[in-house]
């Protein structure tokens, strides 16, 4: 395969004089998910500026509150402290969710309606691929920018309240103490993971209407299921549809972590209990239907 | 191996016949042009051969079946669909980047010296650029696509006529060659008269007419009749009459030059007239006479009777 440059001007076909490096079709699929959607570390950022706008606002007067603050109970103190850093953190993490369901909603569709499917299926590249680099985006990428970015942003609210102090004459000490940025960003990184295999059945909806919807894509998504929810309470008077649904959103939550009541420590890690829910599995299962389906339409779809 | 073997091949939307049951053999190294109206299944019948749309019937391309195996087929085989399918976001060199990145026949550096003679720049966004060089721009990746099959659906639609021109020549010049097969369906048929080795008229999802171009040269001739020979050039059976500038211009099939030369002026006809001469509903029935007269194949001469 790998015959000599200088072949490449008489390239024919009983002569291949074209450079072969090994394809990588799945890997530049992925990239190129990034070309296009610049939305998947771009609304990130403009949201964590915004956080940082925010906290930056928040700490005029901080070196007066600090001390009445430590002058009270320690454990007002720490959740005191605490708390902005969790805001961020949820804050990007409801980001990433929203720009990942957009991101499946638009995946399938928008190559169809600028009608650049007709191109991409003119490369030898597979539709599984071409699903599976899609499907990554909300699974690996999302959750890999995400947690770069929350690191980095409680980063910087830690390094200016730390300036803010010593300038102030006061120690930061009481920051790092109750910040813990190592043991905080083990717990982001596991819950980043725990929250999107909960959800990837509601990616992996969201890239079948994409691929199979031909106009409003979002409609087609949440409407059968607002519609589902709405005739079991008028009809039964009950919703268990609803809580159904309510579970896939934040089920994650009360599985992969345990809260301590009236505590406002960090919350236990429960992977245990995670990796045992049905729910997990059961939704990974119907993940991978729908991802299934995805690639089996659009062989079949052409440009809108 | 024959290029592209389809056998019966046949495409229903609905209640609409797009495709009804083509045969289609082409070999490699030619360059087929097929021509028909708007709706007549060209671009069914392409989609078909590049694996965009299921079918009925046998169809192989390249040995392989198009339906099943598109990414495995479209190693050997590149298509332009139209001239706006580059995503309009995409970077130049993302564009080279990518198709590097995925294509085991494509070689860079052949695209770039292709880019190098446009005035494409590497930083620019398709949407930045013109119509015509984006054409520029696709021509150039495909053509550094080491392909056996190119597969070009109204490849130049909307351009201008240089960039026509050029489009066409650079195919031509720095693609073609005879391990290559290269299909193309255009509304332009005067620009690829001169390219094409073989033609082929579709009308309604069904073969019109078939022959390569040499046949078309010795079969098909056109005169200009002088006003006292139109009765006998009319008793010799054209296929179509027209009138230019009060004169008589009559088409033939299979009718000796000498014998033409004789009634008027005689010219090689365009693919043009031959296409209205063929698709024109009132000559349906010369052609047929002329066909069964010449005692063609009873195949063809139906397949024109039936199509109208």
């Amino acid at each position: 395969m790998n015959s000599s440059e200088t072949m490449s001007e008489s390239a024919g076909v009983s002569d291949p004089g074209y450079r072969s490096a090994t394809p990588q079709p799945f890997y530049w699929s992925v990239r190129r998910e990034l070309w296009e959607n610049r939305s998947i570390y771009v609304a990130p950022i403009i949201v964590a500026i915004v956080v940082l706008f925010g906290f930056l606002v928040s700490t005029i007067g901080l070196p007066e509150r600090r001390r009445a603050i430590l002058l009270g109970d320690p454990a007002k103190a720490r959740a005191a402290i605490e708390a902005p850093y969790d805001m961020a953190a949820i804050m990007l993490i409801l980001t990433a969710f929203i720009v990942g369901v957009f991101y499946c909603l638009d995946a399938l569709y928008g190559e169809r309606r600028d009608r650049s499917i007709l191109f991409w299926k003119s490369l030898p590249v597979s539709d599984r691929t071409t699903l599976l680099s899609k499907a990554t985006i909300p699974l690996v990428i999302l959750p890999l920018v995400i947690f770069s970015i929350v690191v980095a942003t409680q980063l910087v609210m830690m390094l200016w309240t730390s300036l803010l102090l010593i300038s102030h004459g006061m120690s930061p000490a009481s920051t790092w103490e109750y910040v813990p940025l190592f043991r905080n960003s083990f717990i982001l990184l596991y819950g980043l993971v725990a929250i999107a295999l909960w959800h990837a059945p509601i990616y992996g909806w969201a890239l079948l209407i994409s691929g199979w919807a031909r106009r409003a894509t979002f409609l087609w998504a949440v409407v059968p299921f607002l519609a589902i929810g709405f005739f079991e309470k008028i009809t039964f008077g009950t919703s268990h549809f609803a809580s159904m649904m309510k579970d896939r959103l934040m089920g994650f939550a009360p599985k992969a972590f345990s809260f301590e009541m009236h505590s406002v420590a960090s919350p236990k890690l429960t992977p245990g209990a995670y990796l045992s829910s049905p729910g997990l599995w059961l939704g990974l299962v119907v993940a991978v239907v729908f991802v299934a389906v995805a690639i089996r339409l659009r062989r079949y779809r052409g440009p809108l | 191996m024959a290029t592209i073997e389809a056998r019966g091949l046949r495409k229903t939307f609905g209640t609409t016949v797009a495709l009804d049951g083509i045969n289609l053999h082409v070999e490699e190294g030619r360059i087929l042009g097929i021509i028909g109206p708007n709706g007549a299944g060209k671009t069914t019948a392409l989609n078909a051969v590049l694996g965009l749309t299921s079918y009925e019937g046998e169809l192989k391309v390249l040995g392989r079946d198009p339906w099943t195996n598109r990414d495995e087929l479209m190693r050997d085989v590149s298509f332009i669909a139209d001239v706006a399918v580059l995503p309009r976001w995409i970077r130049v060199s993302q564009l080279l980047d990518y198709v590097a990145g995925v294509h085991p026949r494509f070689d860079r550096a052949k695209a770039e010296s292709f880019l190098a003679r446009t005035t494409i720049k590497r930083t620019s966004k398709v949407r930045e650029l013109s119509k015509g060089m984006v054409a520029q721009l696709h021509l150039a990746i495909v053509m550094a696509i080491d392909a056996r099959l190119l597969v070009l659906d109204e490849p130049t639609l909307g351009l201008d006529i240089l960039y026509r021109k050029q489009f066409y020549d650079s195919l031509l010049n720095d693609y073609f060659d005879r391990s290559r097969t290269i299909i193309v369906t255009t509304h332009q048929v005067e620009e690829v008269q001169d390219v094409l080795t073989d033609l082929m008229f579709i009308d309604r999802g069904r073969i019109v007419l078939e022959c390569s171009m040499e046949e078309f040269d010795s079969r098909y001739l056109e005169v200009m009749v002088n006003p006292e020979h139109l009765a006998a050039a009319r008793a010799l059976n054209p296929l179509h009459e027209r009138a230019v500038f009060g004169r008589n211009v009559l088409l033939f099939d299979g009718v000796g030059h000498d014998q033409l030369e004789r009634l008027g002026e005689v010219r090689r006809p365009s693919i043009a007239d031959l296409f209205v001469a063929v698709m024109s509903p009132h000559s349906q029935n010369v052609s047929v006479s002329a066909s069964r007269q010449r005692g063609e194949p009873a195949g063809q001469a139906d397949q024109v009777g039936a199509a109208k």
